[in-house]
């Protein structure tokens, strides 16, 4: 059997759907945004006040245990899978909630498990930590590079821009490419110049990270790093897309209530058949992210052979499916979705954000093409 | 039991009968008949009726054991409306006697059975039809036109919805039935579409006298029996658990394989934004299909049909495209009629031609997205002037 017919097979057994412990872990977590991550909250830290994020993180880290999630309980963690990740990303998204997640608790860690520091993983775990991997947050697995070297000394030199999850975080693991492939190296943040920058979407921060002969220590030497880097990138992508359809289901939601409420011209306006078939084609579009989504995470969860198809797949469909939700609640929700009170615009710019992150979806359809033998 | 001991229990009925019943040397019908009777036709069918009243999902062990045994099938294109549409509204809605007499020999394709649903006057709109069943005493005679109905020049029966009650309500006075198309009152006369070929037909009925004993469901509620039909439909055609690349993306994705020298960077990049959106449907559809491994098909199944009719439509549209100049030639204007139609069958012009109907057969694409807006997402209903009227004072 050649490897193109390999890929193009797919699991059979794969449940798409959520079993009891994903549904009660998303009530505990939904419940908990939905009284402590008020969206007006959420807006303010498009005026600079970041409080909200400072509060939420520790509660969802320690208190549900989110920062262990993908621990391993002999190591403190909860020993849950990517699934149950995805499900939090779901409603992480429905919230667009300014926490590090997604890039300490299922990136970072995903690298230090790897790397099998216990001490490390003990500390993310616990809440204690905070990580983020230092490259842009456009890399792809497929094609994620690095301008940090080490120099004879034994420090890193060089600079990493559009850097997510880093204000969360005490430390930085950085891939260093030499000769041999890359390392992965970790730098406390305090070693490091970090600059804010004014992201697009500000409740997932960006900064630009300056290493000046920063110290550095090795987690994972060159017969692994690279591998170690794009694993942890495709299962970020792989469990993005289910942010993204938190964030399409939040703004589809919400979109159908108001046009339930909403009268123009003496009727509801969710009566317009106009309407109607936009809000049927947003539906059918957000079941299918779910599905696809769903897939992802199910195939990262079990190390399915099928994992890289489904992840750029997902990526592939759902990164736009967020947005067009996005652009439709704007456009539908009428001059109310123009305004900076009203919270669509949070949904906005992190669907547009999350498109460019992890990959774009030209790039995923290209890994696509060669994983299913249908090159250009 | 656990899932895989059904599936060993499965697999020793499935043993039993090759051992009673050697494919080899057995005739066709008669070995479709035993596996009928063994419970192995439909296994979510309950006992007796040829299925065991096991999950929908564990057919596909009985079906694995037969296919390597090489045993014969019940060639299921052929039969679509009987196994996807008449069986399951039998099944739901018919007595115990028309169980007993109607399942088996639809399943085993001994009796083809047709569809006499929309009207020349009800289309979307099939609560409008105008066919009426009349009663006399024991027997119904009814009177009207059908139109695209598929194999009813081949079919033994019919599932019928006519107007019992023109003084009710349109949705209120029909009546469902079981019409025999053997019946000298039918008339069926081959109706040619844009392919050329004749897949569907019209259907002439004059004084066709049905028996009250093949009436299905209660009189007055046939408008309820046919939305059961019609959400089965709607899975039939959108649904199920197809592997990766089936239908038209497989024919294109072919294509594209072999043909290196069609290939364009702007024709790459639809086919892959197609790729994609047909694998994402395909795990819709899987998803769909586990939530309702026990229940009953509900509005979703609309979702997927939407979805499954312009995929196929974009995917014929680009096949023709990717073909050049071979794109401008047409296999065959025949006029022929057709036993069983595939959507992916015969060149890529049928092909393309033929994906259009996707969008109206079986519900309109627009109609769908009614549905899922008012059923699913509780929007407001469509604006109407003839719900409490009388059928027979309707405009027309």
């Amino acid at each position: 059997m050649n490897q193109s017919t390999q890929s193009r097979e797919t699991s059979a057994d794969v449940n798409l759907l959520y079993t009891d412990v994903e549904d009660s872990l998303r009530d505990s977590v939904r419940s908990l945004l939905a009284d402590r991550c008020p969206a007006d909250r959420v807006i303010a830290a498009y005026d600079g006040d970041h409080d909200l994020g400072a509060e939420l993180w520790p509660t969802l880290a320690t208190d549900l245990g989110l920062a262990g999630l993908l621990v391993p309980e002999d190591m403190g963690g909860q020993g849950a899978s990517a699934r149950e990740a995805a499900v939090v990303l779901e409603e992480l998204g429905r919230f667009a909630a300014p926490v590090p997640f997604l890039t300490s608790a299922v990136i970072a860690t995903s690298i230090a498990l790897r790397a099998r520091e216990t001490e490390l993983v003990r500390k993310l775990a616990a809440g204690t930590a905070t990580a983020a991997l230092a490259v842009p947050f456009s890399s792809g697995a497929a094609t994620f590079g690095s301008d940090v070297l080490r120099t004879e000394e034994d420090v890193l030199r060089g600079s990493v821009a559009n850097v997510a999850g880093a204000h969360d975080a005490d430390i930085l693991f950085v891939p260093v490419p030499t000769e041999a492939g890359f390392e992965v190296h970790l730098v406390d943040v305090s070693e490091v110049t970090m600059t804010s920058v004014v992201s697009l979407d500000m409740t997932r921060r960006l900064a630009d990270i300056e290493f000046m002969d920063a110290p550095c220590e090795v987690l994972i030497d060159a017969t692994d790093g690279a591998a170690a880097v794009r694993d942890a990138l495709e299962l970020g992508a792989a469990l993005l897309a289910s942010e993204q359809v938190g964030v399409a289901e939040w703004c589809l939601e919400s979109t159908v209530a108001y046009l339930k409420e909403r009268r123009q011209f003496g009727r509801i306006v969710g009566g317009f058949q106009a309407i109607k078939h936009r809000l049927a084609d947003l539906w059918v579009e957000v079941e299918s992210a779910r599905a696809a989504a769903r897939y992802a995470a199910a195939t990262a969860a079990d190390g399915d052979p099928d994992r890289r198809v489904a992840t750029s797949l997902a990526q592939a469909y759902c990164s736009g499916a967020a947005v067009h939700a996005a652009e439709e609640c704007v456009q539908l929700h009428g001059g109310i979705g123009m305004t900076w009170e009203h919270p669509a615009h949070l949904y906005l710019k992190r669907a547009k954000a999350d498109q460019l992150a992890f990959g774009t979806a030209e790039g995923h359809r290209a890994t696509l093409a060669g994983l299913v033998d249908l090159q250009a | 039991m656990s899932d895989d001991e059904v599936a060993d229990d499965l697999r020793r009925r499935v043993a039993d009968l090759l051992a009673a019943h050697d494919p080899a040397t057995t005739d066709r019908l008669e070995f479709l008949r035993a596996r009928f009777d063994a419970g192995l036709a439909w296994v979510h069918y309950p006992e007796g009726l040829g299925g065991l009243g096991l999950p929908r999902a564990m057919q596909s062990v009985v079906d694995a054991e037969l296919e390597k045994a090489d045993a014969p099938d019940n060639e299921p294109r052929r039969i679509g409306i009987g196994l996807g549409m008449a069986a399951p509204t039998i099944l739901a809605f018919g007595t115990d006697e028309q169980k007993k007499r109607f399942l088996r020999p639809l399943w085993t394709g001994e009796e083809v059975w047709c569809q006499l649903f929309s009207e020349p006057g009800a289309g979307s709109d099939l609560a409008a039809l105008a066919t009426r069943a009349v009663r006399d005493g024991d027997t119904w005679v009814v009177n009207g036109q059908k139109v695209w109905t598929s194999v009813a020049h081949k079919a033994r029966w019919a599932i019928l919805v006519a107007r019992s009650d023109p003084d009710q309500p349109k949705h209120a006075g029909m009546t469902y039935f079981v019409c025999d198309m053997t019946d000298p009152g039918i008339d069926v006369r081959p109706l040619r579409q844009i392919t050329g070929e004749a897949e569907f037909n019209e259907v002439f009925l004059t004084d066709v006298r049905i028996p009250d004993e093949n009436r299905l469901g209660a009189v007055g509620d046939g408008w309820r029996v046919a939305m059961g039909t019609l959400m089965n439909e709607r899975v039939a055609i959108g649904g199920g658990s197809a592997p990766r690349e089936s239908g038209m993306i497989g024919v294109v994705a072919d294509t594209w394989r072999k043909r290196p020298e069609v290939r364009t960077p702007g024709t790459h990049d639809r086919l892959m934004r197609l790729w994609v959106e047909a694998e994402v449907a395909r795990l819709t559809g899987k998803r769909l299909q586990q939530k309702l491994a026990s229940g009953e098909p509900g509005p979703e199944g609309s979702a997927m049909k939407l979805v499954f009719a312009r995929l196929s439509q974009e995917l014929s549209g680009l096949e023709l495209e990717l073909l050049g100049e071979e794109g401008l030639r047409y296999s065959d204007w025949t006029m022929t009629r057709p036993e069983i139609v595939e959507f992916t069958g015969r060149d890529a012009g049928y092909r393309y031609l033929r994906a259009k109907g996707n969008s109206i057969e079986g519900g309109t694409s627009e109609v769908l997205r009614n549905i899922i807006a008012e059923r699913v997402l509780g929007l407001p209903p469509e604006h109407r002037d003839d719900k409490d009227v009388p059928w027979k004072d309707l405009p027309r």
